[in-house]
């Protein structure tokens, strides 16, 4: 009945016959995923092993192929920027914001200063969710199942503030080409400063929690390193960038919005290792908060939308427009022949760029530093194969 | 009562409701976990099920497994990966046959006590590493064979730990050690072996910690690498038997161990509390070492494995030597 217990193999039998007390060792391909806890959501991921060595690992893309490149095409330029919050399903606002950036510079369409402020203040609200959500996640990927409750306590109140002015919770669909879809209700603001002022109070106890743990670091110090050579090659970038000690990010690099109006620093990592990935997450949170409050605290009083044509039709031509997405930079190029869709939309999606660079880090790492190496590269599933 | 005990059907009747308690004491634990574990975590816990804070949560989960398909895969080695709840369950609960409750409350009182409940809380690895080959899964294998590393590298210091307080009652039986224990009184307090073996309790709990495989040591069951690893195929009853009910009762086990040796066992903390009958103080003993493994349980991230086997060979096995040292020292001295 067993197939497992080789005892008909020729090689056992014959290493018996002699007397021969070493066994033949191979090597074992294990196949990770697409439904496995470790790849949170549909990736796959192709180890060989040898004991618990990875020789080779492979991530295998697509299970969550929805084609949404084809699908902008047959949408009109108000519809395309609900669709693109469902891309990185963490960060809806996030998507939305370069693709309604995109047609505002090709129709030259002005935005108010108020639709700006707010756009900059759920942007970095949103990045803050997608941010606890990972530090959560990536305690429980190392068996810590505490961080993640906390994230998702602290989460809550955000949320909410989200939800009060948007009326969804995960795709918020606020984003217009030319502003908002409306104002914020009263009581954001209140809400949203109290949200704020919950997670810096919490930061520290996440720090202490995991960062201050003799297992944790044990863990993760030293575990996937990142080169910084290697990663600009993969064209990666985001969080997982900087804490490979290299600065960029669209937000300084090349403002757009009113970023280059507030006052926050850009946190760089030292070794990329996955420690020091966590860490540029968990102070990310702190400077999103500073931006946000600033924010909030003079918020322009005025329209939450521009003058915007009641039919979008965009002039003939080309645009790349990209945005600091949570989890790295997020373009767009949109090719317009002057009708309402656009006859081509091309996303650079960080998570694709992010993932591409995995299987040089998991070569020689154990198969417990494989999970803390995908926890800590911070990829939605749907952020890869859109 | 020393009498009654005597008696061969009353023996008999112990032995059987040891074996009878140990079933609902899993499902109850199990709720203490989920509830002391919600509450580390900011959040509720089980509320529902059963009327007052869900008590009947883990009876429920319990009635769930039952009625669940037992699966046996193609390739599996059908008469071990049915074999294995019983040898997990039976290695488990073969501990509390030397547990002493009394004076004479206990089932057998060996001579090699302490030995006895060493051997046989390894008896669970085996069922694990059964677990493992017989499933012809690769995550499996894994998981089993990180457990068997896992008991070889723990098995030592436990053993040492539990050395250093057999010198210090001079005996192995565990009724002996706690009556070692109820011999130190100062003022009439019974000073357990805790203050002298503070470095013993915290290798024995590390390493017991570590025989149980629960976090921060359980790699072979590590659900974001390995999903369960030994137990990834079993479904039911005998995922609930092999997984949960083994580890509780071996916890209990452990936790009940642990509170003999260093904590006094069935000793009141006061003379003047000997009314008070001696399985209480047992009971509330073992439940403060089950509160320690809880709340360990619910703070900590997971080790590696060869970061595990460095810790045990490098620091805690020379520690435990540095330990029974120290004990032979106390020991010359005229105090004890």
């Amino acid at each position: 009945m067993s197939t497992l217990i080789p005892t008909t193999d020729r090689w056992l039998r014959e290493a018996r016959l002699a007397g021969d007390a070493t066994l033949r060792t191979e090597e074992m391909v294990l196949n990770i995923g697409p439904q496995h806890p470790a790849t949170h959501g549909v990736l796959r991921v192709v180890v060989t092993l040898d004991g618990e060595k990875i020789v080779e690992g492979t991530p295998v893309v697509g299970y969550m192929h929805r084609g949404h490149e084809k699908l902008f095409e047959q949408r009109d330029f108000r519809q395309i920027t609900n669709l693109c919050s469902r891309m990185d399903w963490l960060s809806g606002l996030n998507n939305e914001i370069p693709a309604s950036i995109a047609v505002e510079r090709l129709m030259e369409l002005e935005v108010p200063r108020r639709a700006t402020y707010l756009r900059v203040i759920m942007a970095e609200i949103n990045r803050i969710l997608n941010h606890l959500m990972f530090t959560g996640s990536f305690g429980l990927e190392l068996g810590a199942t505490t961080p993640v409750m906390y994230a998702f306590r602290e989460r809550e109140l955000l949320q909410s503030a989200m939800e009060l002015a948007t009326g969804g919770r995960l795709h918020f669909g606020f984003i217009r080409p030319g502003g908002l879809k409306e104002d914020v209700p009263r009581g954001f603001v209140d809400l949203a400063l109290r949200g704020i002022r919950q997670l810096q109070k919490a930061i520290p106890d996440y720090e202490d929690l995991l960062m201050g743990n003799e297992i944790f670091k044990a863990r993760t110090v030293g575990v996937g390193v990142l080169d910084p050579d290697l990663a600009l090659e993969y064209g990666v970038s985001g969080p997982i960038l900087r804490g490979s000690g290299i600065p960029y990010d669209v937000r300084k690099a090349e403002p757009y919005l009113n970023y280059d109006e507030f006052d926050f620093n850009i946190p760089v990592g030292t070794n990329g290792d996955s420690f020091d990935r966590y860490w540029v997450l968990i102070q990310e949170m702190k400077e999103s908060a500073k931006i946000v409050e600033q924010a909030l605290l003079d918020l322009p009083a005025g329209s939450h939308i521009g003058q915007v044509p009641k039919r979008l039709t965009i002039p003939k031509g080309a645009i790349w427009a990209k945005a600091e997405n949570p989890l790295g930079e997020l373009g767009y190029y949109i090719v317009s022949d002057g009708e309402a869709k656009p006859y081509r939309m091309k996303a650079r999606t960080p998570s694709f760029n992010n993932i591409s660079v995995v299987p040089h880090m998991l070569r020689g790492a154990y198969v417990p530093d494989m999970v803390a190496i995908l926890g800590s590269m911070f990829f939605v599933v749907g952020d890869i194969d859109r | 009562m020393a009498d009654a005990l005597g008696n061969g059907y009353v023996q008999l009747g112990l032995k059987m409701s040891v074996l009878l308690i140990l079933l609902p004491a899993t499902l109850v634990l199990g709720w203490v976990e989920l509830k002391i574990g919600a509450h580390m975590q900011a959040r509720l816990g089980p509320m529902y099920p059963g009327g007052f804070h869900g008590w009947a949560q883990t009876l429920a989960d319990g009635i769930k497994f039952v009625l669940k398909e037992n699966i046996i895969p193609r390739n599996a080695d059908r008469s071990v990966f049915a074999l294995v709840p019983y040898v997990t369950m039976l290695g488990a609960a073969l501990i509390f046959v030397v547990i002493p409750a009394g004076r004479n409350l206990v089932i057998e009182d060996l001579e090699v006590g302490v030995f006895y409940v060493l051997a046989a809380s390894s008896v669970g690895v085996i069922g694990i590493l059964m677990a493992g080959w017989s499933s012809a899964n690769k995550y499996s294998l894994m998981g089993a064979l990180r457990a068997a590393a896992q008991l070889i590298a723990y098995e030592l210091p436990l053993v040492l730990a539990a050395a250093a307080v057999a010198m210090m009652a001079g005996s192995l039986s565990l009724v002996d050690i706690v009556e070692a224990q109820k011999s130190i009184e100062i003022a009439g307090f019974y000073i357990p072996f805790l203050p002298f073996q503070i470095v013993g309790f915290i290798i024995f709990l590390t390493a017991a910690t570590a025989e149980l495989t629960r976090p921060p040591f359980d790699m072979p069951v590590a659900e974001a690498e390995l999903i369960t690893g030994a137990f990834t195929e079993y479904t039911g009853i005998r995922f609930a038997f092999s997984l949960f009910a083994a580890e509780y009762i071996s916890m209990i086990g452990l936790a009940a161990f642990g509170a003999t040796l260093f904590l006094g066992g069935y000793a009141p903390p006061h003379s003047a509390l000997e009314f008070i009958p001696g399985i209480v103080w047992l009971l509330l003993k073992t439940l403060t070492i089950l509160f320690l493994l809880i709340w360990v349980r619910w703070t900590y991230p997971r080790l590696r494995e060869d970061q595990l086997q460095k810790f045990a060979w490098k620091f805690l096995i020379p520690l435990s030597l540095v330990n029974i040292f120290a004990t032979g020292a106390l020991k010359l001295t005229p105090w004890i």
